[in-house]
């Protein structure tokens, strides 16, 4: 066996404000030439994990030793760091942010010119050599962070999250390229919120609430459930309340929605349930399907939460109707002469979710914003719930419930404060209110924290209070812009029951995401990229359309992303 | 080149770019030293010059006319002249003037018989004591010489008891912004020394560009380096070139040396700097450290530091608090090397006791600088 290049043996890290144990008793090793994952809901302790190896927190308990000196006295030079923000200076530019990491780390000035090279074209940086960092997008400023951790061949390399908050085309790009690293025969510790990166990893290290809960190959914790996978298919009107039927049996420990189908994980020993079970009088199709890291990650961790959405259950029901909930004509912004938004049009029936999908700064939140009634468009039209845009703003705004994308309540108020100060924006007053505020309190399991400053919950609470805050005054439409970035897939699938279920009552969701599975959820998707709307339809129709276009066997929405996008370059290339 | 230095010479090329890029920088390096120097210069005056009085020329002799011009040409007032005596008083009461000066209907009656009693009244707004008893030295200092020169004219000879010829030291012609320019300097190196510095600092560590370059082989000492040198430049650049535009377009006499003139900065600018990065390193917040260098560093310095207010005639305590403001043992020394020449008694004593609040700073900052994040 090969030495470990890092070790913790042992670790105890407990946090004053607030008071955490951040990791109890944490021992794991990192081997060389190989891909390591950390994974783990939100604040299960993998950014302290990290901190410690990279020298900057001190344990208070048990032993971290890095390359073979205890972590806060390694040899730097050696170690390569890409923290969360990535650390750049968004005041230089991207070969002025690399020659200082290369000074910083002692490159030989013989090899400093063609590493830098080197290293512009594996990132493919080369063209924007005298742009600024503050002005590269999203992907492109990940590639350069880790362009400058790596900018002297470390020997481990450290990568805190590096795929949070990019687009699954940059992300894919990062991915191969730090696995060309890992194959050179240096060690790579890869944390990630992202389970499909975990499944990739040679190694994972699943972290819940400060302690190791599964230490090996993924595909030992995937084994886990195997044979306990299955697909539903039972046609795609009835998928919601088909999940929600089977995620209320105690034998389906997990569920979602795929498409037109149901993905299930059943109990140990338990048989898929059948259409009686499920309250259908037509039989379901049922077909094993290979289980997934993330279908034995929810198993682990304790399974999904019920398909039952107690918030549902008290919602009223939005009347029928035969107009749009949400229509967008021809919307279209211009920011001086650059064009935000280009054309873009749908129409959203009601008690239907719709999707925004596309890369950071394709023009999604700009749309959602002309939406809101918070941008006006330069041409074309919206309407929410009948009311137009341009004429009844405030009528449309209160007929909508929005959550925006960064956690926008006020954190230095009280759980309690808000929720009062919300409802009373919503226009909500006494008994009604009072009600409305005990109700979301209950269901989302507020009571706890109520009087704590809402800018100290977990990133979970406060996405359930986010939530909270957009549903008490029972909105026929709800706009949620990238509503679970960042939490964990327990929390995800909490929310999506939620959403569901409110669904069901006519409710009417847009919702942008980035997350694949996501998408999965929305009965129609809209992808935006380059300002440009380049595709609309089904989940199932725009996995077809990638299917034809890239020969791809059974593509998952990610590779229909990524294959719709490449074809819109292709015909923008041909065309110029 | 041994790594170390090449580490410090990569971050000094960095501090360097971003100093030149950061419009924020630039403003708080050269145009709030600029507008400081001109509103010091320009806008605030201690002097008292051309004071509004009002004067009744009650008299038509030749004698009356000939002193009421008299105060009409005086630099130290502007008069407003009015036959009757009760517009004046209307005006005094407004506020609008702050004398009046009475030449009664008699006067040139009583100097052609030279009985004495050639006499004029001068009233003054006793609201504002500083201004009522200059008005009132000045009237009668007006009044005296014209009646030397008067009386010379007319072959008569008074030979006053006494003559008083003053003489004001360093600042012969007490032009308030001789003294408040200079002091200025003091205030633009605070600003720069410390709350710069301190903002730079602060925004590595809210960027998590602190937390990036920690993870590299840059040591503490080595980082404290880099971020003290570009800004020490800076500081004593800035100081210079108000030193120049105070020299030429202020006016303002330089009796000492340059080497002197920059020696005394030099050694302020480390305790200014050292508490800078104390702040940041404490603060980690540019909000919070704008705040904290505002209140603990600028203001001090404007106002405990003896550049406006006389330190003699605070109150004892606050007096004994002054000496724990740096800019206190600058502002001495620098007025000492525009307006009187080199003293190096004074500026070493004074340059000790700033290095001695450096070398205290600069301790708690080493120690407040950790390559931990918590």
């Amino acid at each position: 066996m090969t030495a470990a290049l890092a070790r913790l043996e042992g670790v105890i890290r407990r946090f004053a404000r607030p008071a955490v144990t951040a990791l109890d008793g944490v021992s794991l090793d990192i081997l060389p030439g190989r891909m390591t994952g950390l994974v783990g809901p939100d604040g299960a302790g993998k950014t302290t994990l990290i901190r410690l190896l990279a020298g900057l927190l001190d344990p208070d308990q048990g032993r971290v030793e890095v390359l073979g000196a205890p972590a806060t006295r390694s040899d730097r030079a050696a170690l390569g760091y890409m923290p969360q923000r990535f650390g750049l200076y968004e005041d230089l530019s991207v070969i002025e942010n690399l020659t200082l990491h290369a000074e910083l780390r002692g490159l030989p000035l013989a090899e400093l010119d063609a590493r830098l090279a080197e290293l512009l074209d594996f990132t493919d940086l080369a063209r924007f050599k005298p742009r600024l960092a503050g002005r590269l997008s999203g992907g492109m400023k990940q590639k350069l962070g880790l362009a400058c951790a790596m900018v002297r061949a470390p020997k481990l390399l450290l990568l805190d999250e590096p795929g949070v908050g990019v687009d699954p085309v940059s992300r894919r790009e990062l991915w191969a390229m730090v696995a060309e690293l890992a194959s050179s025969g240096i060690g790579v510790l890869w944390s990630t919120a992202y389970l499909d990166e975990a499944e990739r990893c040679d190694t994972v290290h699943l972290l819940h609430e400060g302690k190791l809960l599964h230490s090996g190959p993924p595909a030992d914790l995937t084994d886990t459930v195997r044979g306990r996978t299955f697909r539903l298919f039972a046609g795609a009107g009835a998928r919601r309340a088909l999940l929600e039927r089977a995620l209320d049996r105690d034998d389906v420990t997990d569920g979602t929605i795929q498409g037109a189908s149901l993905r299930l994980v059943l109990a140990p020993e338990a048989k898929p349930p059948d259409a009686e079970a499920l309250g259908r009088d037509i039989p379901l199709e049922v077909r094993p399907v290979p289980p997934r890291f993330e279908d034995a990650f929810v198993d682990r961790l304790g399974g999904g939460p019920p398909g039952t959405s107690a918030l549902a259950v008290y919602y009223r029901d939005i009347p029928e109707n035969d107009a749009p909930a949400i229509a967008a004509e021809g919307l279209t912004r211009r920011f001086g002469d650059f064009t935000a938004a280009h054309d873009i049009s749908f129409s959203v029936a009601r008690g239907q979710i719709f999707g925004l999908l596309g890369p950071n700064g394709a023009g999604k939140s700009t749309t959602f914003k002309m939406l809101c009634g918070l941008l006006t468009p330069s041409e074309g039209s919206g309407r929410v719930a009948g009311h137009d845009l341009r004429t009844a703003r405030a009528e449309a705004r209160q007929s909508l419930g929005y959550m925006a994308q960064k956690f926008s309540l006020y954190g230095d108020l009280s759980v309690r404060q808000n929720l009062d100060f919300f409802s009373g924006v919503y226009g909500l007053r006494g008994q009604a209110r009072r009600a409305a505020i005990e109700r979301v309190t209950d269901i989302f399991r507020l009571g706890s924290y109520l009087s704590t400053n809402a800018g100290l919950m977990p990133l979970g609470y406060k996405q359930r209070l986010a939530l909270a805050c957009a549903v008490m005054h029972e909105p026929p439409v709800l706009f949620l812009d990238e509503p679970t970035s960042g939490v964990d897939p327990i929390v995800r699938r909490e929310f999506w029951t939620h959403i569901n279920g409110l669904v069901g009552k006519g409710v009417t969701v847009l919702v942008t995401t980035h997350f694949m599975d996501e998408a999965e959820y929305c009965d129609r998707i809209a992808l935006i990229y380059r300002s440009e709307q380049i595709a609309t339809g089904t989940p199932d129709s725009l996995k077809d359309d990638a299917a034809r276009m890239s020969e791809l066997k059974d593509p998952t929405l990610e590779d229909a992303f990524i294959a719709l996008i490449e074809a819109s370059d292709r015909a923008r290339e041909a065309a110029a | 080149m041994t790594p170390g230095l090449r580490r410090i010479r990569a971050m000094l090329v960095k501090e360097t770019l971003q100093i030149l890029r950061d419009p924020s920088t630039f403003l708080i390096a050269f145009v709030l030293p600029l507008i400081l120097l001109f509103l010091f210069g320009y806008g605030v005056s201690l002097d008292t010059r051309d004071v509004k009085i009002g004067l009744a020329l009650q008299d038509a002799s030749a004698a009356a006319r000939s002193l009421a011009s008299a105060y009409e040409q005086s630099p130290w007032f502007d008069v407003h002249g009015s036959r009757e005596l009760g517009d004046l008083e209307n005006d005094m009461i407004a506020g609008r003037i702050r004398g009046i000066i009475v030449i009664p209907q008699d006067f040139g009656v009583h100097l052609a018989r030279r009985d004495g009693g050639a006499e004029i009244q001068i009233i003054t707004d006793g609201s504002l004591p500083n201004t009522a008893s200059f008005v009132a030295a000045y009237a009668e200092g007006v009044r005296a010489s014209w009646a030397e020169g008067y009386a010379g004219e007319h072959g008569l000879r008074v030979s006053p008891p006494l003559t008083v010829n003053p003489r004001f030291w360093f600042n012969p012609e007490l032009a308030s912004r001789y003294f408040l320019v200079p002091g200025s300097i003091a205030i633009v190196m605070t600003m720069i020394g410390t709350l710069l510095t301190a903002l730079v600092v602060a925004r590595e560590w809210e960027r998590g560009t602190m937390e990036a370059l920690m993870a590299t082989p840059l040591g503490m000492a080595e980082l404290i380096a880099t971020k003290v040198i570009p800004y020490f430049v800076l500081g004593l650049g800035s100081a210079a070139l108000c030193a120049l535009l105070a020299v030429t377009l202020f006016g303002v006499p330089f009796r000492g040396s340059i080497p002197a003139f920059l020696g005394i900065s030099s050694v302020f600018l480390i305790p200014a700097l050292g508490q800078g990065l104390l702040i940041s390193a404490l603060s980690k917040n540019q909000f919070v450290a704008s705040q904290v260098a505002l209140i603990v560093a600028f203001l001090p310095a404007m106002v405990l530091s003896g550049f406006v207010f006389e330190i003699g005639s605070m109150p004892k305590p606050i007096q004994i608090i002054t000496h724990f403001v740096p800019a206190r043992y600058l502002i001495p020394s620098l007025q000492t090397v525009f307006m009187v020449g080199d003293l190096w008694g004074l500026y070493l004593r004074n340059s000790l006791i700033l290095l001695g609040f450096g070398v205290v700073f600069f301790l708690l900052a080493i120690r407040a600088t950790r390559r931990r994040l918590d």
